[in-house]
């Protein structure tokens, strides 16, 4: 079994405080794969090693089948692999089209292709996935004046622009009105279903990541706690610990 | 504004610029160099404004311009004319592979590290050319003088800086509404998100600073034959005049807007000339405190200014009301 996203034994130290240790976890093509674990358990280190924002201090991260822990971040994105974050990162001076047009992929753009313009197609995609999370209306918005909430959908927007084989998201619910959570767990689970695309998602909430998920793993203290289907995880007295304190 | 009234906007803009050298004689190498300046503010632009990266080394380039058109006028033994536009040329090439040398060295840098690095490519230039006998060292260099009859050398300038402004102006207008426009945008906004998005940060970068660099070496031959002196530090390497207007001009206009630039050029070379008329022993306090009150009152610039307040003029909606009226232009075929 090989899997589209294979990390093994990888850790990651930063001055003393070791924030992953001998982390091993893989994420099948096509599944839902959920990664929880209180806060400062390093989750989002993590997600950063594995995007190649920072090196790692041990072990291999494998993306279909070939090494990129000694990737850039850019090399990686193109790979199709792609995270979105915690704290949104949008491009706040320029309106929400614009953002989604500049996240086209950019697997094999030549000097031409820089400096051309963007053909119909791809204004018509931008307008679609802007109406699949609800922002058509705020396209000519400046995205820096776009509530958290909005901003994290078109972060999540943009990431569906690019075609990830394989997108990672760091907390899409947080942040979000409790009433258009349903709504996003049911567009998370159309993307991986219509679209085919491999997600990986660190979540706080729970009754979000039991619903969405099919695999879990627990981090906790930046080690790999427990791991199982979310009724195991559920039932797993250690990872109850570790989020009321025991530890 | 409606479509009949732009054109009849343009027709009498264009009519203005060819028409002006004609209609003031006595201003027009004044004029000139308004579109020299015109050509400073855009260039700067590329980068300062719309990619956020700021420069105060892009008088380099413009040296690099001058030296190499009035080295080849001096060396090729050709007519005038001839010679000049293959100088011109040549400056234009030179001036790109510079820009493409030092920007894979210099562009991984961020923000004011850049900024402090850039500072000492000027000087560095300026420190070169005063030393360096082949091309006059620190006497200068002087280019072959324009053929012409008497006042035709004056027209050809004119002529010769509108014609560069207005095809730099409408490259980067078609540059800026394209992928090119949106990656160094993107890069502005946040670098680190251009990155994780797979954008080739670095081949954006050195491209933008290649664009600049190419219509400021050609601006550079052509200043170097206009001036009819080439001074190492006070004309090529102008870091202290050229050098800090460009950024100036820019930023009074509102950076990172196409009409920005053109519109800082036009009020800085005007209120210039008419302190040096008017103020004479202070135009350089003036200046100093035209400076200040620029960034004091207008930091995002006149246009700036101007978006900020009504940014439904800009394309940006933002009531239902103004969103209903954008979209009902874009919906139609």
């Amino acid at each position: 079994m090989s899997a589209l996203l294979e990390v093994e034994g990888v850790s990651k130290v930063f001055g003393g405080v070791i924030a992953n240790a001998d982390i091993t976890l893989a994420v099948p093509e096509g599944a839902i794969v959920g990664l929880i674990g209180p806060n400062g358990s390093g989750k989002t280190t993590l997600f950063s090693s594995i995007v190649g924002q920072h090196a790692i201090d041990g072990g291999s991260i494998r993306y279909e089948g070939s090494e990129i822990s000694r990737l850039r971040v850019a090399e990686i994105a193109r790979l199709g692999l792609l995270r979105t974050f915690q704290q949104t990162r949008i491009y706040g001076g320029m309106d929400c089209l614009k953002n989604m047009l500049i996240s086209i992929s950019h697997r094999r753009e030549g000097l031409i292709d820089m400096l051309s313009r963007h053909s119909a197609e791809q204004v018509d995609e931008a307008d679609r996935h802007l109406e699949f999370v609800g922002l058509y209306e705020k396209r000519f918005l400046l995205a820096g004046d776009l509530s958290f909430g909005q901003q994290k959908l078109l972060e999540f927007a943009m990431a569906l622009m690019n075609g990830p084989k394989l997108l990672m998201l760091d907390e899409p619910t947080a942040g979000i009105n409790p009433t258009l959570i349903n709504g996003l767990i049911d567009r998370l689970k159309r993307v991986n279903e219509e679209i085919g695309i491999t997600l990986f998602v660190i979540e706080h909430n729970m009754r979000v990541i039991m619903d969405l998920a099919q695999h879990i793993y627990c981090l906790a203290h930046g080690e790999l706690l427990a791991d199982g289907t979310p009724d195991e995880i559920r039932g797993d007295n250690r990872v109850i610990d570790a989020y009321l304190g025991a530890h | 504004m409606n479509r009949q009234g732009m054109l009849i906007l343009a027709v009498l803009g264009v009519g203005a610029v060819i028409g002006a050298p004609f209609a003031i004689p006595a201003f027009i190498t004044q004029l000139s160099f308004l579109w020299l300046m015109v050509l400073f503010a855009l260039t700067w632009d590329i980068m300062g404004g719309q990619m956020g990266y700021n420069s105060f080394g892009n008088i380099f380039f413009f040296g690099i311009g001058a030296y190499v058109c009035a080295v080849i006028q001096r060396d090729a033994g050709l007519d005038w004319h001839v010679a000049f536009f293959i100088g011109m040329a040549a400056a234009a090439a030179l001036g790109v592979i510079a820009a493409a040398i030092l920007g894979s060295g210099m562009l991984g840098l961020r923000g004011q590290y850049f900024a402090i690095a850039t500072l000492g490519l000027g000087i560095a230039g300026g420190e070169i050319a005063s030393g360096w006998d082949y091309i006059g060292a620190g006497s200068g260099l002087v280019p072959p003088l324009y053929p012409g009859a008497l006042g035709a050398r004056e027209m050809f300038f004119y002529f010769l800086f509108l014609v560069l402004a207005i095809i730099c102006f409408f490259t980067l207008r078609r540059l800026y509404s394209g992928r090119f426009g949106l990656a160094i945008n993107a890069i502005r906004d946040d670098e680190d998100k251009a990155e994780s998005m797979g954008l080739h940060t670095t081949r954006y970068k050195t491209i933008a600073w290649c664009v600049s660099a190419f219509f400021l070496a050609m601006a550079g031959a052509g200043a170097g034959n206009m001036i009819g002196f080439i001074d190492p530090r006070d004309v090529a390497f102008a870091g202290l005049t050229f050098g800090v207007w460009m950024v100036l001009m820019a930023i009074l206009g509102g950076k990172g807007t196409l009409w920005g630039p053109v519109l800082g050029a036009a009020i800085f070379h005007i209120t210039q000339e008419l302190f040096w008329t008017y103020l004479l022993g202070w135009q350089r306090v003036a200046l100093g405190l035209l400076i200040v009150v620029i960034v004091v009152f207008f930091p995002t610039g006149i246009l700036g200014w101007v978006r900020e307040h009504y940014p439904e003029k800009f394309g940006q909606a933002v009531d239902a009301e103004a969103q209903g009226a954008a979209m009902g232009e874009k919906a139609e075929p």
